[in-house]
């Protein structure tokens, strides 16, 4: 059975036409005239456009993303090259339309909301933005921000995500943030009150000196005061953050894995007895309230990245690319300028890349992967690849795993383990794919 | 015309700078002269006719390790011209990595020396021997071919086990020793105490030790004169036919096998037709000629004389130490054989990667070619592949070996524990019908027969030299019987230090002994050991299970007192390196049914990192790849994911 379909794979693979006289052929050009099809289809569509604003105020202490702190930001200069890049990328791309837009950051709610206007009309000008379309826009909940929030609604953002992070005080100053516990309620109730049901808060556990207790009764607190989204990211360790080296001199502890895995486990379960749907390993929502933004990454859909450092996924001529923009605002700006975009780097995806990324981030949604998504991409159906697979048998009979009509899907525990899944998955991933083995 | 001649060395024909020039003149100067007046061509061979046996010596040094054996024999180079005296020549005869890097000599090397005294040239054959108590084996093959030897001793450390080693080889093998305190330079040298001990132990009146600094160059020159008055020359005839003693050999990669032997009687030219007494097989020499450092070729090597031959033989194994040869026609008495060399120590060596096993059974090959001491066993692991039981001659020639293969020959390899060769006694004439003897020799603890059938276990037993200040005797002595020692007797070698010989298993000083030693006595203490056959003992085989499932590969032989600890241990670093799994992993020592030591390691809750994954995932996917790779260098115990790393830290000591 194995030697059949690989043998169909490296076929399928190699594009060689059919062989008359044999029994699978007539359905292999079947699939491949499918794909190609598909594959058409595809760069035409619609993708997701996330927008990197680089600058913070300061540096909180965990956090290793691309951010700079600088008091002199030249706001025009930067404002017009986003406008510039988005223009080239969506043009590169040849999609007709963006479905959704994302600011982030670094703190993108520090950006003029003049600026953020010109990019939603820059996308607006050249493609279709649906009038439902998504906008988010990070924000730090520092009363200076949450006062200009009416300012960003008017500009077209629809929704906000607030990096609140803690209601403890004392967790806030660990972690470097500049706003206060009243400053972050205030600016959920004030959120709410514009951005109605497209409030998203983001909080963070596993802090040192967190104890289970403590973040449990933060969670509940929290669950009183915000909307129908909540992120829930686990702190990490990152090199060359001040909270790292820290820790490495001793001066803060950070809690057990133990505990930490404690904490995860318990606060999906008081969120689901609130009606909070894990929805995907660290994002919780009620009321079908999902990021649909964040849904095009995770079911492996393409997505344009603008602004210093920025990644994408899009077809350019057919072939899927990931790509990264340059990381260092000055040097950003000035090939922005000289050439249109900064693209530092394009690596073309094969096919088997493309599906190894959904395999690893779309099983962490709570649907995991839908036959229908997978066969857009794949020319093997989630069946074929994974079915005979022991191990993947052996997860499945611990219930950690379903593989159904629906698709390929991880249940409650098994999205607790996804680490120790996804690498098992995506070795039998490969092994389909291997060419030829005889 | 005259000054060409005299820039070059008339011996290698190599050109000799200005620096070294000036030396030899002022030498010259004092009366002695480094080459003779014969005119050297380029085209004429080297002439050693008219050197007769009683104009040429053949001695050894010999010494503890670190006590300044390669320096002097750098020394006695430069003073007879063979290399320049630039002051940068370190170990020059250390040719490989491992022994520079060391500092340590691993391979025997010879070099041929001319030196004038009163008006006659003589030659002198310098046969550098290897310091290490695994090297015995170099050392006795070495001796074969000298007269006599220098015995070196460091004036600050004194004498070392194997300074006691070395002297009663000598001593049994009728050499005349030429007793030599070296570093009497330093400032903590204290030749009267070490003198004190020469006479002590080994009857050296103290007027015959010369005290010399081979790091400054000081009393060289007397101690070349002292070899050639007190080391009788070999005697030989030169009109017999040929009988030569090979005693060493050397792999050229581009030369093959470079023989090294000790002319005893007749002569051995190019074409000759040679054979060999062990071997039976017939060579043709295809050259001849003497180490001056590097190979010379002369017209013919003669009684007495120590060089090299090329025969066209293909490896290390034809050329057999110890063997003699001689010309085909003319059959001779071998010369008293060698003791062969046994392997004393046993582990496996696998590729780190199955795809590279004929590479690195390529390397094992080539390396062997050098060093025919180590024995082959091809050997099979579930968790390991492919891979060979290699048996040495001691630990330290194991790591010798390990290291040269990884660094002369790039393999990258995973060496398991070593272990020492049991033998069991089987009792029941199936049985010793199924194993094919009813002794069998058991080189991998995994193949022990059913504890059932076994009569008798029996472990090797070494005797041991401790010497060490007696303030050390309390912890040394619990530390010999920690290890099961039997202190068979204990002296005094002068007021402070004390000889100590203890009988131990083998096993039980292979792994780190030695460094323990040397921590419990601030490294005053030295050891040495020999081999002393075999003897029966309580031994047990421990098994190892995860959840109920037994590990192979693991099963460990020890002794039945050792057994809880070892199991412990090896428990613990188990559980050290197996990651938590998706359910509870019990870890068993078992000896039969009954549990020595158990470990658990518990499920794993949660891996899943709750962390935003925007459009950046290329760092989450490296690493998940990673992760997936690892996974397929896993190896399956039931239903266990175990790494490798796992079974290589268990099998490690």
């Amino acid at each position: 059975m194995r030697s059949k379909h690989l043998s169909v794979i490296s076929r399928c693979r190699r594009s060689l036409c059919s062989v008359a006289n044999d029994s699978q052929s007539s359905k292999l050009s079947h699939l491949e005239k499918v794909n190609v099809e598909k594959k058409e289809r595809k760069y035409e569509r619609s993708a997701a456009l996330y927008v990197h604003w680089p600058y913070c105020k300061r540096r909180c202490t965990y956090c290793n993303f691309n951010k700079y702190i600088d008091r002199n930001v030249n706001e025009e200069r930067m404002r017009d090259n986003l406008v510039r890049e988005t223009e080239t990328l969506i043009r590169l791309s040849g999609v007709s339309s963006i479905a959704s837009i994302f600011f982030g950051g670094g703190t993108p709610s520090l950006a003029s909301a003049d600026t953020i206007a010109s990019i939603i009309n820059q996308v607006k000008a050249q493609v279709t933005l649906p009038d439902s379309g998504e906008i988010t826009l990070e924000a730090n909940p520092t009363s200076l921000e949450t006062n200009r929030l009416r300012e960003f609604c008017d500009a077209g953002v629809n929704r906000l995500s607030i990096g609140v992070q803690s209601l403890r005080q004392d967790n806030l100053s660990v972690l470097g943030r500049d706003h206060t516990v009243e400053e972050a309620e205030r600016c959920i109730r004030e959120g709410r009150a514009l951005f109605p049901g497209r409030v998203s808060v983001d909080l963070m556990f596993g802090l040192p000196g967190q104890t289970v207790h403590a973040w449990l009764a933060e969670l509940r607190q929290m669950i009183d005061i915000c909307d129908k989204h909540l992120s829930l990211y686990q702190l990490t360790l990152e090199r060359g953050t001040q909270l790292f080296k820290d820790v490495g001199k001793h001066t803060v502890r950070m809690p057990s894995p133990d505990d930490v895995a404690t904490m995860y486990k318990a606060a999906v379960q008081i969120l689901s007895d609130h009606e909070y749907k894990r929805y995907e390993v660290s994002n919780f929502a009620k009321q079908e309230a999902y990021s649909t933004h964040n849904l095009t990454y995770w079911r492996g859909m393409p997505y344009i990245g603008v602004g210093p450092g920025a990644h994408g996924r899009f077809y350019v001529a057919g072939t899927r690319q990931a790509r990264v923009q340059t990381l260092e605002p000055d040097i950003w700006m000035r090939e922005v300028e000289a050439f249109g975009n900064a693209t530092r780097k394009i690596v073309p995806q094969t096919l088997l890349n493309h599906l190894e990324e959904m395999v690893a981030v779309g099983l962490r949604t709570g649907w995991g992967i839908s036959h229908d998504r997978w066969e857009e991409v794949s020319p093997l159906g989630l069946q074929d690849i994974f079915h005979h697979s022991g191990t993947i048998q052996s997860y499945r009979d611990q219930g950690l795993l379903h593989l159904d009509t629906r698709g390929l899907r991880a249940s409650d525990t098994g999205l607790d383990v996804l680490d120790t899944l996804i690498p098992s998955l995506l070795l039998q991933l490969d092994l389909a794919f291997k060419p030829s083995v005889t | 015309m005259k000054y060409i001649f005299q820039s070059l060395c008339p011996l290698c024909r190599k050109f000799i700078s200005w620096s070294v020039r000036k030396t030899i003149f002022e030498r010259s100067t004092r009366g002695v002269r480094w080459y003779s007046n014969e005119k050297i061509t380029k085209k004429t061979k080297l002439e050693l006719s008219n050197f007769p046996a009683e104009n040429i010596r053949n001695f050894s040094i010999i010494a503890h390790v670190d006590h300044g054996k390669s320096t002097l024999a750098d020394r006695l180079l430069e003073i007879t011209g063979v290399i320049p005296k630039t002051g940068s020549n370190k170990q020059v005869l250390d040719r490989l990595q491992v022994e520079r890097e060391r500092g340590i000599t691993v391979k025997a090397q010879t070099a041929s020396l001319f030196y004038q005294l009163h008006g006659v040239t003589y030659l002198l054959n310098l046969i550098d021997t290897p310091g290490h108590v695994d090297f015995n084996y170099e050392v006795s093959r070495s001796l074969g071919a000298c007269q006599g030897v220098v015995l070196l001793v460091d004036a600050n450390q004194g004498v070392q086990a194997q300074t006691m080693a070395n002297f009663y080889l000598a001593f049994e093998s009728n050499m005349v020793i030429l007793p030599v305190l070296n570093k009497v330079d330093l400032k903590g040298a204290q030749p009267e105490m070490v003198l004190q001990q020469l006479h002590n132990l080994f009857d050296i009146p103290p007027a015959d030790v010369l005290q010399i600094s081979a790091k400054l160059g000081t009393g060289i020159e007397q101690l070349l004169q002292e070899v050639i008055l007190r080391i009788p020359p070999p005697s030989g005839d030169p009109h017999q036919p040929l009988k030569a003693l090979l005693f060493d050999s050397w792999y050229d990669q581009y030369k093959g096998v470079i023989a090294h032997m000790a002319v005893c009687d007749g002569h051995i030219k190019r074409g000759d037709k040679i054979k060999s007494c062990h071997g039976q097989k017939a060579y043709e020499v295809q050259e001849v000629g003497i180490m001056h450092p590097t190979e010379i070729p002369t017209s013919a090597l003669y009684a007495g004389q120590v060089g090299f031959v090329m025969a066209n033989m293909r490896n290390t194994r034809e050329a057999q130490m110890g063997d003699t040869f001689h010309l085909v026609d003319r059959p001779v008495t071998p010369l008293p054989g060698f003791k062969p060399a046994r392997p004393m120590v046993f582990a496996g060596v696998y590729p780190s990667d199955q795809s590279e096993y004929s590479a690195l059974r390529n390397s094992i090959e080539r390396l062997t070619l050098n060093d025919s001491s180590v024995s082959i066993n091809i050997d099979s692991s579930p968790v390991l592949g492919q891979g060979w039981r290699l048996g040495f001659l001691g630990l330290l020639h194991m790591e010798v070996f390990n290291q040269r293969l990884e660094q002369e020959y790039n393999a990258s390899i995973i060496v398991t524990a070593p272990n020492v060769p049991y033998k069991v006694k089987i009792s029941g004439s199936k049985n010793i019908r199924k194993y094919g003897a009813p002794e069998i020799t058991l080189l991998n603890p995994c193949l022990l027969p059913d504890t059932a059938i076994i009569e008798d276990f029996q472990e090797p037993i070494v005797t041991g030299t401790i010497l060490m200040p007696d303030s050390y005797l309390g912890s040394v002595t619990s530390l010999c019987m920690d290890r099961r020692g039997i202190i068979k007797d204990q002296t005094y070698i002068d007021e402070k230090r004390i000889m100590m010989k203890v009988k131990f298993p083998l096993n039980e000083i292979l792994v780190d002994f030695f460094d323990h030693l040397k921590s419990l006595t601030s490294g005053f203490a030295s050891f040495d050991y020999e081999d002393a056959g075999y003897e029966s003992s309580s031994l047990t085989k421990v098994d190892f299970l995860l959840n109920g499932k037994p590990v192979e590969d693991l099963a460990m032989i020890c002794h039945s007192t050792k057994a809880r600890m070892m199991s412990r241990g090896v428990c613990a670093r188990l559980k050290e390196s197996i990651p938590r799994q998706l359910f509870t992993i019990t870890i068993q020592a078992a000896v039969g049914k009954h549990i020595l030591a158990r470990e658990d390691i518990r499920a794993l809750r949660k891996d899943v990192l709750a962390k935003c994954y925007g459009g950046d995932i290329s760092r989450k996917m490296k690493l998940l790849k990673k992760q997936a790779e690892g996974k397929k260098r896993m190896r399956q115990i039931g239903n266990v994911e175990v790494p490798k790393d796992a079974f290589i830290n268990a099998l490690k000591r």
